[in-house]
């Protein structure tokens, strides 16, 4: 299992292997699918869409539809107008969506087309029915990685349809980050028990995690609606999850309407949740209920039971700058030591702020952005650790070091349950706890002698 | 469900007839779009003389298709599953990200010096500069630092569609680092753009691999029969059931091309006596040019099903000609049978008269007919995701498809018998006569002909259609890709993925037959799709009327 790496860490320029990250139109598909009646439409030849419906499939074990502009060499060379409206006609005709949101590719912002020009076009020759809408957010794969693609969806969401009418509502934006369908299920849950109002956009909780009752709906129950998405305009504030993935939507909505913003990392974690829940606290003018603080004190029970097992021990972790930074705060927070944080996205301050949040229990951590997994596993190589996290991706590193493995981030093709039980939230920490103390228990019962096999904790 | 079908003489069933079926699905489509899906979608009425089917032709915008890309097809299909090339996909990361052992080409070190490069991915991960200022210069220094670190005996390299645009020339940079490197070095020209489906990149990965492996090892190869599997990726492990029970008839498979397969058995694979071809679509150029160049035949193979692995055996035998092997061939089906027959008779009597739909890939659609019907179950609806005309309806049309501008675009080889290499494997008087005898060499029947009158073929199918399908005829088992496969799910029809077996295989050869049985009896008799429905939901009278029955008091 990756026989051909070996310990020495040779500087590279040009070459990247084993990636820990991908490109942005996926991140705009996934944030299109949590708009309630979307049909995402990849802008450029068929094979992006179709590796990134694959890998979206893969992940949720759910159906992902998107169209494609189909571009072969002649569009290539002529433009990709003539596609776009022919999809465009096919899409209202056949699928019959309320919004159509059009994502560039490598080879249609190459050519340089003028996507919200066609969109115009599209309009004045009747192709868009009454009513209908079709928004677009440029995302090159040469530029950022998948967090962006998806930040510069959410942010399309704004710039085409928040509207202030100048009557403020007691309402909170809630911009969740990227974030699995059960994760955003559990925020709106807390948004629900704090008795805040809220609109929360994207949502894929009901679309990409949808009931088997026999019957296929191509546009489930969920997601965020349009009415709710022009509402967005008039809410008192918004809260915007993971810097990365969400403050572009945020910014933009303050620009355009006025409506204040607060940017958190992702409620991972004890002290993560509580940031989350003291922001909505706070901009909700609402007490946080006892329920809540039970929830919050299960959660510091479990970690003080296991703290002995999590003391000191020296973690990898690979994915999204916003999924490590909020995880690499509750290892601290846990006792755990991060030892090498890396991630495929570019992002100097990341760096900054994750030292930061090391600074305390292992000022030494070897942080790299823009980097990839073979790194990590080199670093590691030379370094031991005593845990990995990351996405499917690190099953090799894994293996291959003869890690204990807790998968997690984005995408996780080889399991299930990701999709289904949220990470995030005080309910989402204590099945991270048991995650990681399994994979460190597991170890044990697998590799120790009979001798040494015990019954209790 | 069997009495339906003895009652009913269309193999579709009860329900609408194959042309009501079709017209339901062109209904909802605008015009020119309907004009088009019309020409892909037949019903199969004259299977030993086929309507001609549009095949190959470009996928509509805006229809949400199966197809992917030429860069699908050369990196991901055709040259990908070479496990010991270190290949470089030059782009934005996306591409060599998504192609990163997401087919299952289960391969392994043979020596403990190899290295499996597969389960790595390298990418030049274009970034916006190089985009503007070309990226010759990154792709240069990503084969330097590539060698630098793993020092691979070669280096393969994958143009994306960007690379395309801005003119990167990936060629003149491999010819320059395999000479300053002294490892083969060669690049495919596979952007994403080109032709209408991932059946453009095997073309090019065809080219290339003949251009730049096949013929630079002439080490003899001591072996009585030596040949070729051509068009096996060994997803699941095929390619290594068919090698062992190759192995057990006395056969020596040189190359698998390109399931699992090693550099330096490509490069050696020319010593074959023949060559057979699974996936007549990704490979049939490779064996066109291999007896154009080297003498050796070809003929068509199916190691997928009983009677299909069976009948492929045979022929080889039949090809060598000699009494020893027969018998041995014969020998190892009877000590294999002993094996499937009890499975198989266990199985079919849940699977028989069942009906199966199949929208696979460039010849899996087509084997798999063969397993069902071992089963007794019929194939209704079956297509490809990225075929030509003559994988459908045979290889004796070739010469009336017409070559389109997409096609055009895809350099054809020009090839010459090799002057000290050219080599009759079988004399001209025995292929004659084989031929004379019925056998065919060089030959695909194609799909339609072994698919029962009045079945529905349809290509490239759109999902709607396939919503369509399984609304009006509810198969009771669907072969198709990831992108279908929780779509068909939620309708509560199961679906077996055939591009990458849902983690299972092989389903190859005996064995495999063996464990597909086992995974379609599974499929359809697991209680999980009779749960699709909360019993109140269905408000039947029986079910209201015990709803409204008192409880009974004991």
């Amino acid at each position: 299992m990756l026989e051909g790496t070996t310990a020495e860490i040779r500087e590279r320029k040009a070459l990247r292997i084993n990636p820990a990250k991908t490109c942005q139109p996926i991140g705009a598909m996934y944030a299109a699918l949590g708009i309630h009646k979307c049909m995402p439409h990849s802008h450029g030849s068929q094979g992006c869409c179709a590796y990134h419906r694959s890998h979206l499939t893969r992940h949720h074990k759910e159906p992902i539809v998107a169209t494609t502009s189909s571009f072969t060499e002649g569009a290539s060379v002529f433009g990709g107008l003539a596609n776009l409206k022919t999809a465009l006609e096919n899409i209202f005709t056949i699928y019959e969506p309320d919004i159509v949101s059009v994502h560039t590719t490598c080879l249609s912002e190459v050519i340089g087309d003028d996507i919200p020009m066609i969109i115009k076009k599209s309009e004045e020759s009747g192709i868009i029915p009454e009513g209908k809408l079709v928004i677009h957010a440029n995302t090159p794969s040469f530029v950022g990685s998948h967090v962006t693609g998806f930040s510069a969806q959410c942010a399309a969401f704004v710039d085409y349809l928040a509207e202030s009418t100048g009557a403020k509502k007691n309402v909170i934006n809630l911009f969740p980050g990227w974030v699995e369908p059960a994760d955003m299920r559990e925020i709106k849950r807390l948004a629900e028990m704090l008795g805040v109002e809220y609109i929360m956009a994207p949502d894929t909780s009901d679309v990409l995690d949808s009931a088997l009752e026999g019957e296929y709906q191509m546009y489930p129950d969920g997601g965020t609606t349009i009415p709710q998405l022009k509402a967005m305009g008039d809410s008192m504030a918004t809260l915007a999850l993971g810097p990365m993935a969400s403050t572009l939507a945020a910014d933009k909505l303050k620009k355009k309407c006025g409506v204040e913003n607060k940017v958190l990392e992702l409620p991972i974690g004890i002290g993560g949740t509580d940031a989350f829940v003291n922001a909505m606290r706070i901009a909700g003018d609402v007490t946080v209920p006892r329920e809540l603080e039970k929830e919050r004190g299960r959660l510091v029970d479990m970690v003080s039971d296991m703290s002995q097992y999590l003391h000191r021990k020296k973690v990898a972790i690979f994915g999204d700058p916003d999924h490590v930074t909020a995880m690499v705060k509750f290892l601290v927070e846990v006792g755990m030591e991060p030892a090498i944080v890396v991630t495929g996205t570019k992002g100097k301050k990341w760096v900054a702020k994750i030292k930061e949040i090391c600074s305390e229990v292992n000022p030494d951590v070897e942080v790299a952005a823009f980097s990839d997994i073979h790194y990590l596993h080199q670093w590691i190589k030379g370094n031991p650790v005593d845990l990995l996290m990351g996405n499917t991706y690190g099953k090799y590193v894994a293996k291959s070091e003869k890690l204990p493995f807790v998968r997690f981030g984005f995408p996780i093709l080889d399991r299930v349950g990701h999709r289904a039980f949220p990470l995030i939230g005080y309910t989402g920490g204590m099945r991270l706890i048991e995650k990681i103390t399994d994979a460190f228990f597991d170890k044990r019962d697998r590799e120790d002698a009979d001798e040494d096999i015990e019954l209790v904790l | 469900m069997s009495d339906e079908i003895a009652n009913n003489d269309s193999p579709m069933g009860s329900g609408p007839s194959a042309e009501e079926t079709r017209e339901q699905m062109l209904e909802i489509y605008p015009k020119k779009t309907r004009r088009k899906r019309a020409k892909q979608m037949l019903v199969n009425k004259t299977p030993e003389t086929p309507e001609a089917i549009g095949a190959n032709s470009r996928t509509v915008p805006g229809i949400i298709t199966q197809r992917g890309c030429s860069y699908a097809g050369c990196k991901g299909v055709v040259i990908g599953p070479i496990y010991d090339i270190l290949h470089i996909t030059h782009g934005p990361i996306g591409c060599g990200w998504y192609s990163w052992l997401s087919r299952r080409n289960m391969s392994k070190i043979r020596h403990p010096e190899e290295t499996n490069y597969l389960q790595y991915s390298m990418s030049t991960d274009m970034q916006e500069d190089h985009i503007v200022f070309g990226g010759e210069k990154q792709l240069k220094q990503a084969i330097q630092e590539a060698y630098d670190e793993f020092k691979p005996k070669a280096i393969s390299v994958y143009a994306t569609c960007p690379v395309g645009l801005i003119g990167d020339d990936i060629h003149s940079v491999c010819r320059e680092m395999k000479e300053k490197l002294g490892i083969n070095i060669f690049g495919f020209s596979c952007e994403g753009y080109k032709g209408v489906s991932q059946s453009a990149g095997h073309h090019i990965a065809n080219n290339g691999v003949f251009k730049n492996m096949i013929g630079l090892d002439d080490t003899p190869v001591e072996a009585k029969y030596k040949i070729n599997v051509l068009g096996e990726y060994n997803i699941g492990g095929d390619a290594w059931e068919i090698d062992r029970i190759l192995r057990l008839c006395g056969i020596h498979i040189i190359g698998t091309l390109s399931g699992g397969v090693s550099y330096d058995e490509i490069c050696n694979c020319h010593q074959a006596d023949l060559n057979v071809v699974m996936c007549h679509r990704s490979i049939n150029y490779m064996a066109e040019m291999m007896e154009t160049k080297f003498g050796m035949p070809w003929f068509k193979v199916n190691f997928i099903g009983i009677e299909g692995t069976k009948k492929s055996l045979r022929k080889i035998a039949q090809y060598f000609d000699e009494k020893e092997l027969t018998d041995r061939v014969e020998e190892v089906i009877a000590m294999e049978m002993a094996d499937v027959r009890p499975v198989i008779e266990d199985v079919r009597q849940r699977t028989e008269g069942k009906k199966a739909a199949l929208f696979v890939g460039g010849s899996r659609a087509h084997h798999y007919q063969d397993l069902f019907s071992d089963m007794g179950m019929t194939t209704i609806a079956a297509g490809y995701e990225f075929a030509h005309r003559d994988d459908y309806e045979g290889r004796d049309v070739l010469p009336s498809i017409k070559i389109d501008a997409d096609s055009r675009n895809i350099e054809e080889l020009h090839i010459e018998a090799d002057p000290e290499r050219f080599n009759l494997r079988k004399t001209k008087e025995r292929k004659v006569a084989l031929e004379e005898s019925g056998f065919e060499f060089s030959d695909y029947e194609g799909m339609m002909r072994q698919m029962a009158k009045d079945t529905l073929v349809i290509d490239d199918i759109s999902a709607h259609e396939l919503e369509k399908l399984i609304e009006l005829h509810k198969p009771d088992v669907i072969g198709s890709g990831i992108k279908d496969k929780y779509v068909i799910e939620k309708m509560g029809i199961p679906c077996k993925q055939l591009h990458s077996y849902d983690y299972g295989g092989p389903y190859a050869g005996f064995k495999g037959a063996i464990n597909f049985f086992k995974e379609i009896d599974r499929m359809i008799s697991t209680k999980v799709w009779k749960l699709t429905r909360a019993p109140w939901k269905d408000d039947s009278e029986e079910q209201s009327a015990a709803a409204a029955e008192p409880a009974t008091v004991s």
